[in-house]
Parts: C-alpha cells; structure tokens; sequence
C-alpha cells in the first residue's frame, strides 16, 4: 500500500506526517501539478489516527461513501499513490533546519532531505496520565484511547476486561464501542468537569450501555502495584469513591504532535501548542507550512482533509507564482483567560491571494460575552458567543485585512 | 547487549562494540539462571538495587563466587527505581561521615570505569543558589563544608555571572556558587551495567527470590529462600526499604528502621533542555538536598523530589497537588518551563533510617554485613559502598582470585547526548518515537541476559513508551512484541475470559 523507493535527496514538498491532512494535501499538490512530492510517515504504514479508529463515520465528504476509519486512510493512501505521491514509511524526521532541510531516521541509517517547501502534518496525541496530573500509583493498565484503538483494532489484543474512562469527550465515548469490539466492558466513565465534554446528546449513550458517569471528580488517584486494581477520587457530594476496575483510559484532551516543532527553529504558539502561521499556512520560516490538527486539536478527519487540500492549492500557488509585496503584518495577542488560542496567530498584509477566509478561537473555559477584537484603539470586530472548549468558533479574517500597517491585535471577552 | 572481551576495544564509537563474542555461546558456557543444585557460594547479596549491583561486581571482580538474591521480579525495583539521576561530588555530605567517604571513593571509581561499560555522562556541574536572606547566609559554611569534604574546586557566584550561564534563570536569584563536578548519569543502565558484568564474570542472579529465613553454623549460612535454598559463606544484606526486615530474619537484631522517604519527580519534555544548563540546587536542609532542577541524560528536564516521611515501603504513588507545585516551583526557578510539555510523573522511595549517617556493620563472627540507611545517595556512592565492604571481608575467607581480564558486557547506550542505536544502519526501525527506541533495542533486551520480566524493566532498559506520549503511539506495537516474555503481560492472553 505503500510505494517506498529510494529515497532522493530533493524534492519539491516533503510532507512531514502521512495521515488524513498529510495525504490530502499530497494528492492535491499532485492535481495542482506539483512534481516530486514526498510523504515523510514514521509508522509501517501511513494513514494516521484513522487506522486505528475501527468505526464510522469517515470520508461522506471526501469519497461520498460512509467509511470505517482504516478503510479511509486506506483510501488516502491509494488516492495519494494514484496521483503520484511518494510516500517512505518507516522513516522518521529527526530535525527540521532552517530553509527546509530535514534530518531523516530510516531503518537502513540516516538521511537528509531538502524540500523547496515543508509540510508539517504531524497531528495530534492525546494528554497523558501525567499531563492531565492523575495521581497515585503507575501499574500495568494505563492507556489513552489511542494507545487501546491500536491493540484493538491493529494488533487483536485486550490490555483489560473492565476498565474505567477517565474524561468525557468524543473519543471517550467512541472508546465504549471499541472495549465492545473485544468483550471489554467500562465499568465507568469518570469527569472533573460538572458535565460532560462532549455534547450533551450523547449522554443517553452511557445509559443504553450501562456506564455509569461520574462528574466533578476531584482527586483522582490510581491505586494498583502490579496491575491496577481501583481508581479513587472525590465524587459531586465530596465523598471518597473507589471503584474497582483493572484499567483505566485516558482519554482525550488532544495535544499537537509538537516535538520536532519545538525543538526547531520554528516559532510554537504557547496557546495552541502548534506551530504560528499565517493565513496561508505559512510558519515563521517561509520554507515550512503547516495544516491539520497540529494547528489547534483536535477537528475531525473530514475538516483536516479540508484543510489539507486548501493548503496545498495555497503552496502549488506559491510555487508557481512570482513574488508578492508585502506591506506588512498583523499580530494577534489574546488577552483573556478564557481563550486558548487563535489560529492563524499573525496575518501577512501582501496582494498574494487564497489564504484562508475564517479564523478558528479555541477557549479553555466556558465563555459567555462579546468576543471582541480591537487594534490601533479601534474596535475592529465584536460578536456575541456562547460556547465551551472543544467547540469550533470561527471569525472572518477580512476584516483585519483591510488595514494597510503594521498592527497589533488584541482578543478578549467581554 | 554487547560482549566485548577486553576492555581496550570499547571506544566511545558504537561500531566498535561489533566485535561480539557469540551470545548463545556465552550464555551456555556461563549459564546465567542456573538452578543446579550447587548452590554454594562465597557471598549472597540480599537485594538488587544499585547497592547490590555494585556490590556484585565489586565482589566477583575480586574474585568471590557470588549469588544476586531478588525478591522482586526485576532487578532496581524498590528504591533504585526512581531518583534524580545525579552523580554526586559529595560537597553537602556530613563530613568525616561514612557517607561522604562511600560518594567521593564510588564518585571517583565511577570516572574510572564509565568508559569502558560504555556508560554515559554528563559533565554539567551544578550550581547551589540561594533565592533568600536566609540561604544566602547559608552558603559560606556550605562552601567551607566543601572543602572539608574534598571537594576544593566551589567557588562563589554573583548573580550576574549566574544568569550568564543561566540565562532562561528566574532574575529572583540572589547569588550561590558552583560544584564544577556534580554529574548527571543514567540511573538504570549504570546499575544494570554494574549487575551485566558481575554476571558476565560468574555472578549469579536469583529473581523472585525472596529470603525468608537463615541460619549461620560458625562456616556458613544457609539462606532458606522463596525459591531454591542458597548456601553462603558470608551473606551482606542491601536490602534497601527492607534492610531492616532482613537484618530480623537472618541475625535477629534491630540495627535500624527504615522509614521510607517519598520523592515526587515531575520531568518536562526534551525540549525544556535547551532552558537548563548546570544541575541546579537550592541550600539543602537537613532532611533533604530539596528541590532540583535538572536535566537528564536522556534529555528531559527533571523537577524533584519532595521528601515526604511514611510507613508504606511500597506506596510510591505520587499525588496531583504534588505534583502542580513541583511544576509551579519548575516555573519558578525556569519561567520558561511554563511553555514546556509535562512529559511523566514518579515516585520514588528513600531508604531512610533513625540516622543521619549510612550504617554498614560488619559481624564478623557470623560472616554478616548489613549495608544500611544508603538514603538518597546510593547512586553516587554504591561504587565506594561496595569497595568498603569488600575490604571489610576481605581479611575473611574469600576463595578465588582477583579476575585479571574480567569480561565487560556493554548494554546499548540511551543517553540523547552520545550515539544511539537509530543512528546507526539496520536497526529495525523505530519503535517508540518519542524516546527514539529501535526494534533491535528492544529484540536485543528481550533476548539478551537478565532481560526483563515486566514493561517497567523493559522501560528501564530502553526507555520505550517512557516519552511525551507515554505509550499513544507504540503501546500496541510494544504489546505485541513482548507477548509471552512479561508477567503480567501488557496485553491479556486470548483464551483469558
């Protein structure tokens, strides 16, 4: 499924990450009639998060088919083959340098690569047991949904038999159907938040499978020295809860794949954890653009191949064009607590044209207000919202662009 | 795992460790787990931690015919299994203290053999800082403690040539000095580097052997064990946690308590060590080093330990409040931090005793030494403490000869600072992405002597899904790969219902 060849010392786009945005973008560079574009995929195979993600619903949008995860990124790739794409698994990107010279691991030793343009689609993880400050002992049995996906769905393997579900976001109830696949029954789902993450629709879902939720968690504690045994907390009423179980999933709560980014020379967006873009992608060294969920987790598949195949038509249109002016840029600042991160984080002020139209606001808390934008002393945008994190917002960048200097803008919720 | 029969052919450079010596062929001539019935030995270590690891080496090297009893399944899983990673000069320690004689010997033997176990170091130093009045007062008697410890070459500090050599430090810093040889060093593959060549050299390993009971008849000691019986003639507990337990079930004598100190760790990921530079240590107090900030070898940065007293010689569990204020008091010290992944969390426990000195005691009429009280410094000092009580038995009756041209098995190095195994052609490709881990990394531990019984011995020895993202990515592959080799397996059997 995969074409590795030898791999060449050039090319025109290396493609860091070989799932759904990496793949898209490829195939689309090859429509758009860029030559010689590589996809760069450490796993055996390339893909992405879809592999492993043995449920529907995937590619309505891309292929007008109702999909199981591994058969659209199965899709992907063929598609991506089809039209030309080379893709080298097993072949991981140590560093990136600055101009688009990559260092390169690959079974037979090491490489480099120099791409005229880098793509970074290295996607996302999920938080781990430490990142979410989960307390108490480290036995056997402790696993994301991503970690579980892949036993189940790749390998056939059950790491346990009755485990608890440590958050409530999509992915924590999309990992009630993959414990089913195996026999695998969650004995609970347990929150910090007062309510689910996820929307609330979903909720009857725990009922018809017998889960039982518990919310406002405080204090969770592992218990467990070989194998885990129980995991305990400080339930709504703020008495002691111990439940028994010999696993717990940690689930959700999507990071960036940020390693190589963030021991680069690129610039890291603190707030998003992912790279600082413009609105055409583009990271603060020209030569690497990035797309997908590294930019802000975590969207479904069907908007990171969106986002993919719009910025290929971005990069094809770069390469082939001439030079642009560029008369400034704009630089956004967020000044409230309740907002994670706005995504694209500056604006180049040039006549390129086809960067991106809409900007994605991630918050960290509930937030209920006026969203407001102001620059220069002047209020340039205001809209009312009412959302939650994990919620996509998205805001019109047109109207920033009509400024003609230099500026800073500054977010916040009033 | 690499053999290399002579010392000089082991050079700084990966390819050279290729000279191997057949490894089927050398288990079946050395026989690693044999359980024959001659089990009789000159010395039986009781416990497997860095202690008794060095211990065996020392003591195989200098000839005696030793055995490794283990209660755990894998070697370093009580105390050695989690601690800061420092090899320490030994500047704070009490001076004229069994102690600081034990760090500054092992400290010194320790860059005496690193190079030929192919083991890494990291030359940092360490800075001592003060963040108040009160530290700052602190600091000349700490220096003057140096010096009587040996250690000659501190030298103060003003706040500006410290933030030049530190400049990701929080500007709150008043002023300290710095130990140019405080070092960091690889926990684990040291010990087990330690154990591999007493093993390479006749030693032998009993996992899963816990010692019950003993009885010396004035010649011998017969161990009586969980597993098969063991006869000794001399028997050194360094039993860790359970050092006192031991010494009550083998010479029915009360030396010590140990009540296990607790340390929480937080690490951040790799790209946190571009902030860090020396190790960076506050004034200690009298319980503890306090609070460090460091890197690793393996590139992380490490935020720990506390020091929190407790009965439970098992109950290494760390606590969420915990473990925010280490990440807070990380941000403190490296403002920075504050925008750096949190990559894991640990717990570690300290043997500590009613004493503040370690308390080795030589019973000479019943061939006897309990190795006591080694708290937070075993790493640094294990060398030095094995070196002392090998001469303490020496004047018995230890059969054999001093090994002349001992065999030096070199385990695959894991530090980020030096060349590891995926730079290198034909490795199978990576594993775990975040740590870096090849297939043959783990194919060679799995296969090679003393391999692992559990995925914490399996971490231990490669790192894999020890990274950022703690398993996301190569669990099941890792799962797959270790079936039928750990118990408890990652993964359930098929037939388990």
């Amino acid at each position: 499924m995969n074409n590795n060849t030898v791999l060449p010392d050039s090319c025109s786009v290396a493609i860091v990450g070989g799932g759904t945005s990496g793949l898209a973008l490829a195939a689309e560079l090859r429509r758009q009639g860029v030559d010689n574009v590589v996809v760069l995929e450490r796993e055996k195979d390339a893909g992405g998060i879809p592999r492993h993600c043995g449920h529907y619903p995937f590619g309505i949008l891309e292929y007008g088919k109702l999909l199981k995860g591994p058969d659209y990124a199965r899709k992907n790739v063929e598609t991506a083959v089809k039209l030309g794409v080379r893709i080298f698994t097993e072949t991981s990107v140590t560093a990136l340098h600055p101009n688009g010279k990559l260092s390169l691991s690959t079974p037979s030793g090491l490489a480099q690569l120099q791409a005229k343009r880098v793509v970074l689609s290295t996607g996302v993880r999920e938080s781990s047991r430490a990142q979410r400050f989960i307390g108490g002992d480290r036995p056997l049995g402790i696993i994301t949904t991503g970690a579980l996906q892949s036993m189940v769905y790749l390998q056939g393997i059950r790491p346990f038999r009755q485990p608890v579900i440590f958050g409530s976001e999509l992915v924590s109830f999309s990992s009630i159907s993959t414990c089913r696949h195996l026999g695998i029954n969650p004995v609970a789902m347990v929150e910090e938040n007062d309510r689910i993450v996820a929307n609330l629709i979903v909720q009857p879902y725990l009922t018809l499978k017998g889960v039982p939720l518990f919310t406002r968690v405080k204090s969770p504690k592992i218990i467990g020295q070989e194998k885990v045994e129980a995991i305990e907390f400080t339930d709504a009423s703020g008495h002691l809860k111990n439940i028994e179980t010999d696993g717990i999933i940690v689930s959700g709560r999507f990071r960036p794949e940020s390693a190589l980014l963030r021991m680069s020379h690129l610039e890291v967006d603190p707030g998003s954890g992912g790279p600082v873009i413009d609105q055409f992608g583009q990271c603060t060294d020209p030569a690497y653009y990035s797309t997908g969920n590294l930019l802000g987790p975590a969207e479904t598949s069907s908007w990171c191949w969106q986002e993919g195949v719009k910025t290929a038509k971005r990069i094809a249109q770069e390469l082939s064009a001439p030079e642009y002016d560029i008369s400034g840029s704009i630089q956004f600042k967020i000044t409230d607590q309740a907002i994670a991160y706005v995504v694209p984080q500056r604006l180049t002020l040039s006549d390129r044209p086809g960067g991106m139209t809409q900007m994605l606001v991630g918050l960290c808390k509930p937030a209920k207000g006026f969203l407001e934008a102001v620059g220069g002393g002047q209020k340039i945008w205001k809209s009312r919202i009412n959302s939650r994190p994990m919620r996509r917002i998205l805001m019109p960048l047109d109207v920033f662009l009509k400024t003609e200097t230099d500026q800073l803008v500054e977010f916040s919720i009033s | 795992m690499r053999l290399c029969a002579d010392a000089k052919s082991m050079t700084s450079s990966l390819t050279d460790f290729k000279e191997n010596v057949d490894l089927d062929q050398y288990k079946a001539d050395h026989s690693f787990n044999r359980k024959s019935h001659e089990l009789d030995y000159d010395v039986a270590i009781v416990g497997a931690g860095v202690v008794g690891c060095a211990m065996a080496r020392r003591l195989t090297l200098d000839g005696a015919k030793v055995i490794v009893l283990e209660k755990a399944s894998d070697v370093l899983d009580g105390a050695s299994k989690s601690n800061s990673a420092i090899l320490h000069t030994g500047f704070d320690a009490p001076p004229g203290s069994l102690e600081q004689a034990c760090i500054a010997r092992g400290y010194e033997e320790f860059l005496d053999i690193f190079q030929g176990l192919g083991l890494p170091i990291l030359k940092t130093g360490a800075l001592v800082l003060a963040w108040s009045k009160q530290q700052q007062e602190k600091l000349e008697a700490l220096i003057e403690k140096a010096n009587k410890n040996g250690v000659h070459n501190v030298r103060m500090l003003g706040k500006k040539e410290i933030l030049k050599r530190e400049p990701h430090l929080s500007n709150q810093v008043l002023d300290g000095f710095e130990v140019p040889g405080e070092c960091l060093v690889d926990p684990w593959t040291t010990a087990h580097a330690y154990l591999l060549q007493a093993l390479a050299n006749g030693a032998q390993l009993q996992r899963k052997t816990e010692v019950i009971s003993g009885n010396f008849d004035g010649a011998t000691w017969q161990l009586e064990t969980s597993q098969t019986n063991v006869r000794a003639t001399h028997v050194i507990n360094c039993a860790g946690l359970y050092g006192d337990w031991v010494n009550h079930r083998l010479i029915k004598e009360s030396l010590f308590t140990v009540t296990p100190r607790k340390g929480q760790f937080v690490v951040f990921d790799k790209a946190a060590s571009s902030l860090v530079s020396s190790i960076i240590l506050p004034v200690p107090t009298k319980t503890t080093k306090g609070v460090v900030v460091c890197r690793t070898v393996f590139g992380n940065v490490l935020v720990g330990p506390t020091a929190e007293d407790q009965d439970s010689k098992t109950d290494s569990s760390t606590n969420a409040d915990t473990l925010k204020e280490l990440v807070a008091k990380g941000i403190d010290i490296f403002p920075e931090l504050k925008n750096c992944e949190v990559t894991s969390a640990y717990a570690g426990l300290r043997p500590a005793t009613e004493f503040q000195d370690y308390l080795i005691r030589h019973f000479q009429d019943r061939n006897y030494v309990s190795v006591g009280g080694i708290r937070s410094t075993g790493l640094s000092a294990s060398l030095g403490i094995a070196s002392y009580v090998s001469e303490l038995i020496a004047g018995d009756s230890l059969q054999g000869l001093t090994i002349e041209n001992p065999v030096i098995p070199v385990p695959d190095r894991l530090s980020e600072y030096h060349l590891r195994d995926w730079q290198t052609p034909d490795n199978g490709g990576i594993v775990c992405h975040c740590e870096l881990v090849t297939r043959r990394e783990i194919e060679n531990v799995l296969q090679g002597p003393m391999a692992p019984a559990t995925l914490q011995g399996l971490k231990r020895r490669t790192r894999v899904c020890m990274g950022r993202c703690q398993g996301f990515y190569c669990m099941a592959e890792v799962a797959k790969m270790t079936e039928g080799f750990f118990n408890p397996p990652i993964a359930l059997a098929n037939n388990e219902q």
